[in-house]
């Protein structure tokens, strides 16, 4: 490994401790006073928005397909990790809040995963459109399965999930989740990925086995779609699946398109951003999606790529632009 | 035997309604090959038209289901506005861009409704006044039958249509060669207007046909009921015209079936597992033919 590379780590590295030292300072002091806990539930929401919005971009940005049923993965996770942790703690074993915690993020990603390899492998063999219209006919399908199941509660609200999602776990969670997402998409995968998006023929051509790497990405976006349905699940503590329907789906991919298809950091703009203005400006509630989709319909027209575009930002790039040592620029892509 | 008679009117009536609607989404896909997610929320403003204007005809003393009129007129001119507004501007872009702007288009137009009507379901007066037809013991609405029938009058002009007219002949040009189109005289961006607004005036009728089984307007009502007519659609074979109406009748007849004889809570889950099975095994639909694609 190159010495460059390995200072830029250590500043990453640097940078994500020093915004959890920022956020500590900011909700373990009395700074907040009163409204502690009200910000605290914004920035938890605003962190499993992120997790959930960067797995939908690994799909919609970097695979150039469309999944219009990302909440049924979602919801897939925080069942699957509710059920578990009910159990367990009906069974009478006492767990520490961070073991338990983990086995939830755990049981989450992964039977997600397995039930993304289950839907991708015959949902990629279509492109496009269909592979659309099929995503949104699989979410469905998991909605429907959840409110007939008994132990999902059967069509009622399945509540007294323990809250486990503070704000560390969260943040931790959300950090590694992100960081895991960025090397996957700077990965030989990733590379095979994008040539799959830009010419899938020239690609085959070239011998990148198409539908391997497409389930595979597939596969890695619903475990960390699983991952934030998890977080979400012991956040919410109760859960109902109807609140998982198309409509949540399409407001996760609002986010994605109006930071930018193809870029990881627009998405967690996108998703801190549009998941926190609406709680920061309650009477604009009833006209969110309404602007949401004016401005997509706008930025379709005006720039389809977002507004990121693939810039993503490095702190080391801008470091050395802030000390003037700039050398081939900030952008990575 | 009455309640399989029953099922079978029920089925034929909820499939026309498919059927009207996939009709919609089939003359769209056919001519620029793009899915019209916004084309359920169009009988969502035909539904909501019908809500306001059926009191105004019964009011004037006129037969309530004139009232489609109205719906008609207001859905092409939805229809239009999205179509110069939206998409025209994204036509060039892609198949991506166009099926977001196309949900975009949708999200904004249920928004658009529940800020302007308010979120409590509105409830729509009763269209038809018939009385029910006994036959062979089962009790069958015969407003059902008006429905199928329009169904399928509809059908078989708009086959007509395309078939045999000048306007028609221009529309099945357009698919196949933009530019040869161009070259021979037809104005393309004026036939995917008038595409739209045939596709939306149908939405109209769709939308009388459906309030007068569930007399009930809601702005999210457009989006599954879309996604039910497009599985219509694919299963026909979109672009087909007689496929949609088949299409349409199949996925209603099922679902009325599946709903009264197999597993209630479960009738949704298998439409949607047809269309996937469909798209696996068949994805040119049951009319459709296969054909390879160019590299």
């Amino acid at each position: 490994m190159p010495k460059a590379r390995k200072i830029d780590y250590i500043i990453n590295l640097a940078g994500v401790i020093v915004l959890f030292f920022l956020l500590m300072f900011i909700f373990d002091t009395e700074l907040l006073g009163r409204v502690r806990s009200y910000i605290q539930g914004i920035v938890i929401i605003a962190m499993i928005s992120i997790v959930m919005v960067c797995s939908l971009n690994l799909i919609t940005g970097f695979m150039g397909e469309f999944s219009l049923g990302h909440a049924g993965f979602m919801s897939i996770g925080a069942y699957s990790s509710a059920v578990v942790t009910m159990a367990l703690e009906n069974a009478g074993i006492i767990l520490p809040d961070l073991l338990l915690f983990l086995i939830a993020i755990v049981i989450g990603g992964i039977i997600t995963a397995l039930m993304g390899v289950l839907v991708g492998i015959p949902a990629l063999r279509l492109r496009g459109d269909y592979l659309a219209i099929v995503t949104i006919a699989f979410a469905e399908i998991i909605r429907v399965a959840f409110t007939n199941f008994q132990i999902t509660g059967g069509g009622k609200t399945l509540s007294g999930i323990p809250k486990l999602s503070d704000y560390h776990y969260v943040y931790v969670i959300t950090a590694i989740s992100v960081c895991v997402m960025y090397m996957y998409v700077r990965s030989r995968f990733g590379r095979c990925v994008r040539a799959i998006r830009e010419d899938y023929i020239a690609a085959s051509a070239s011998g990148i086995n198409v539908t391997y790497y497409k389930v595979m990405t597939f596969t890695v976006s619903a475990f960390f779609a699983g991952v934030s349905g998890a977080m979400y699940a012991h956040y919410i503590t109760s859960l109902i699946p109807t609140k998982f329907s198309f409509n949540y789906s399409a407001e996760f991919l609002t986010m994605v398109i109006l930071g930018g298809t193809g870029s990881l950091t627009g998405s967690v703009v996108g998703a801190a951003v549009l998941s926190a203005l609406p709680e920061a400006l309650r009477s604009f509630q009833a006209y969110r999606m309404l602007i949401y989709s004016v401005v997509l319909v706008l930025v379709m027209i005006f720039k389809p790529s977002g507004l990121f575009g693939s810039y993503e930002f490095s702190l080391p790039g801008v470091l050395r632009t802030l000390t003037g040592r700039k050398k081939g620029g900030a952008k990575d892509e | 035997m009455s309640l399989l008679i029953q099922s079978i009117v029920n089925g034929l009536n909820q499939g026309a309604v498919y059927a009207l609607v996939a009709l919609g989404y089939t003359m769209v896909y056919g001519i620029i090959r793009m899915i019209n997610f916004a084309h359920g929320d169009f009988i969502m403003v035909g539904s909501y038209t019908l809500f306001y204007t059926v009191p105004l005809m019964v009011l004037a003393g006129m037969p309530a289901w004139m009232a489609v009129i109205l719906a008609i007129i207001v859905c092409i001119g939805v229809g239009i506005a999205v179509e110069q507004i939206a998409y025209k501007p994204v036509r060039g872009a892609g198949s991506m861009t166009a099926l977001i702007t196309a949900l975009a288009m949708s999200l904004l137009l249920e928004n658009l409704a529940l800020v302007l009507f308010g979120a409590n379901p509105k409830s729509v007066p009763a269209i038809f006044n018939l009385p029910m037809i006994e036959f062979l013991g089962a009790k069958i609405q015969s407003k059902y039958l008006i429905t199928l029938a329009i169904g399928v009058i509809m059908m078989l002009a708009l086959q007509v249509f395309i078939k045999k007219t000048r306007i028609g002949k221009a529309m099945r040009a357009v698919p196949q060669d933009k530019q040869a189109a161009t070259l021979s005289g037809i104005k393309v961006d004026r036939i995917i207007t008038l595409t739209f607004a045939i596709g939306s005036g149908l939405a109209g009728v769709a939308a009388l046909m459906y309030c007068s089984t569930y007399p009930r307007a809601t702005t999210e009502m457009g989006t599954m009921l879309g996604l039910k007519a497009f599985i219509a659609a694919v299963l026909g074979g979109i672009g087909i015209i007689p496929g949609a109406m088949i299409g349409g009748l199949i996925v209603g007849l099922l679902e009325i079936f599946i709903k009264v004889y197999i597993a209630p809570g479960w009738y949704e889950a298998i439409t949607y597992m047809i269309l996937i099975v469909v798209l696996l095994v068949k994805p040119t639909g049951l009319l459709g033919k296969n054909i390879g694609e160019k590299v």
